[in-house]
């Protein structure tokens, strides 16, 4: 069953069409990759389903209802969670008061809402930090904390904007591990958006790859990989593209 | 930090029972100067004013430059009620802190558009078009010449107490609903209003929830200003440096966004701002008593530069700075 549609999804920027005619299908329990070089409109295409900006036009339907037109915090009550690629913790808060803070959107009192955020620091491997002001957080912990503050809020989709970006080799298998928990330990949908391919490709289901804001292909990571305009719009037209593959 | 100090601890704990008892017993000690007793109901008065505000910008991250326009609301709320209809102004007091919440929103449909430092600007605006709509509106507002009200009693006794219950009051409702979801849902507006509303926050109405608690207070300590002072006229209630800047420095002196900053605040200026009304209670020579627009200036400065979080917010640095011994404070 289809848990996210997107639409002839169109978001123009004065002239400058930022996301054109994008249409994809998410299914309930996938873990759905979005590819694209630096400025194809993956993040914008995030914005637009959280409604951080209006759609020019085209439709948005989570679980059957239209949100193209909900409030964000609307559409984070609904289920839609996500981070943030430039991390905004609540930097005076502790770890654990940022993620209770989320937590509140599904529990009324002070006790439920801690409980609820105990479990998820302990799933994003934050016990350490839990006291510490999220200011102080290394990048790592940092984007642990998006991840954390994201699942408080009890969502049954959870969009992740470059939650591996920056982190070092062995930090970055945690993160794999925890993102494949997320959907193995507690029936999470992804749509992931992620410039490692290592990740992307590791974990997704299948792949949707954007090169300036339209679609260039969609299918099975591996199909996605050889897609010759996939690699055209990451390398350009005059790499080698059998070379490529071969090497 | 105080957020960390707000879940683990009993709702009223040692330190402020003994704080609590203390301003009972105060007055009493200083029996034989009502001088002194009218000094400590000011500090009451801004203890309400400051809490006020610290919810709305410290809490809230929404820093006003207006608080002159509510503490002028409410008291003009007990004002007017009585120079037109003759009712007591005691009236006003349960009157002051809602009238004062209606106009904070309506004010609030033109200021919550802005952000940030345009959102000050508002604030500020509002204050001063009151004050010059209270002056000049003589049909209404007796204008320039100011609301006369012969006030209740002689002794000081009584309106000490009132004033202290709103003290506590004030400061013990932005505890209580810094402990709930709310307080929460005010800290992440504060740090990020985008991620705020990432996380389910209804962001426009939690400011609004905001605005209501803190509105009330500063209207209900306008409305006993009026009550205690028996006159009042928009200059002083509306003043731009007289409250509003006050009400910040009180803030900020104190620490912002801590539950007893505002309570601190409004002891240290209290007595900085006698001390130097009173030329050193007249020890000093007289133009002395000109200087404590320098004083509260140099005083910001200090904070700002060596305790950026206040007195209270800094109080485990002052304590280290001074070794064990609890001197601190007054450190101008």
């Amino acid at each position: 069953m289809s848990i996210l549609t997107i639409d002839k999804l169109v978001k123009t920027f004065g002239g400058l069409m930022a996301v054109d005619h994008v249409s994809f299908e998410v299914q309930e329990g996938e873990i759905f990759g979005l590819i694209g070089p630096n400025g194809s409109g993956k993040t914008t295409t995030f914005n637009l389903i959280n409604h951080y900006y209006p759609a020019t036009s085209g439709r948005i339907i989570f679980k059957g209802q239209d949100i193209t037109d909900k409030k964000t915090f609307e559409i984070a009550r609904l289920g839609v969670g996500r981070t943030f690629q430039v991390v905004k913790p609540l930097k005076r808060l502790t770890v654990e008061d940022n993620v209770m803070a989320a937590a509140f959107a599904r529990e009324s009192s002070f006790a439920g809402a801690r409980k609820v955020a105990q479990e998820m620091i302990e799933f994003c491997r934050l016990d350490d930090w839990a006291q510490f002001k999220a200011g102080g957080l290394p990048i790592a912990g940092r984007k642990r904390l998006e991840i954390a503050r994201a699942l408080a809020t009890r969502p049954s989709l959870l969009l992740l904007d470059e939650t591996a970006a920056g982190l070092n080799p062995s930090e970055l298998d945690e993160a794999i591990e925890i993102i494949q928990g997320i959907r193995s330990k507690l029936g999470i949908t992804i749509v992931i958006v992620e410039h490692i391919m290592k990740v992307i490709m590791g974990i997704s289901d299948r792949i949707h790859a954007i090169a300036h804001g339209a679609t260039i292909a969609e299918g099975k990571p591996a199909e996605v990989a050889a897609d010759p305009t996939v690699i055209e719009a990451y390398l350009g037209s005059d790499y080698n593209v059998e070379k490529f593959l071969n090497a | 930090m105080a957020d960390k100090q707000i879940k683990k601890e009993k709702f009223i704990n040692k330190t402020e029972w003994i704080i609590i008892l203390s301003a009972i017993v105060l007055p009493f000690l200083f029996s034989f100067s009502p001088y002194v007793q009218g000094l400590l109901i000011f500090v009451m008065i801004w203890v309400v004013l400051g809490s006020s505000w610290n919810l709305l910008a410290g809490f809230t991250g929404l820093v006003s430059f207006g608080h002159a326009a509510y503490f002028g609301i409410g008291a003009y709320a007990a004002g007017l009620l009585f120079l037109h209809f003759k009712i007591s102004p005691w009236w006003g007091l349960l009157l002051g802190g809602p009238v004062a919440v209606i106009v904070g929103y309506l004010l609030g449909i033109m200021v919550f558009r802005l952000r940030g430092p345009y959102f000050a600007l508002g604030t500020l605006a509002s204050a001063e078009i009151l004050r010059i709509i209270f002056g000049e509106e003589e049909w209404l507002t007796n204008g320039h010449n100011g609301i006369l009200y012969i006030t209740t009693w002689v002794t000081k006794y009584p309106y000490y107490f009132i004033a202290l219950a709103l003290a506590l009051g004030a400061v013990f409702s932005v505890k209580a609903v810094m402990r709930a979801k709310a307080g929460f849902y005010f800290l992440s507006i504060r740090e990020d209003e985008d991620a705020a509303q990432a996380l389910g926050i209804d962001t426009q109405r939690y400011k609004n929830i905001a605005t209501v608690i803190s509105t009330f207070w500063a209207g209900t300590a306008g409305a006993f200003y009026m009550i205690y002072m028996g006159f009042i006229d928009p200059e002083v209630v509306f003043s731009l440096h007289n409250i509003s800047i006050i009400t910040i420095l009180v803030g900020i002196i104190g620490g912002v966004g801590t539950i007893w900053g505002p309570a601190v605040g409004a002891v240290i200026m209290v007595l900085v701002q006698e001390i130097f009304r009173s030329a050193l209670f007249g020890l000093a020579p007289a133009w002395v008593s000109r200087l404590h627009a320098l004083a509260f200036g140099l005083l910001v400065i200090f904070v700002i530069l060596y305790l950026a979080g206040g007195v209270v917010g800094d109080w485990d640095l002052i304590r280290k700075k001074f070794g064990l011994t609890k001197k601190a404070e007054t450190a101008e």
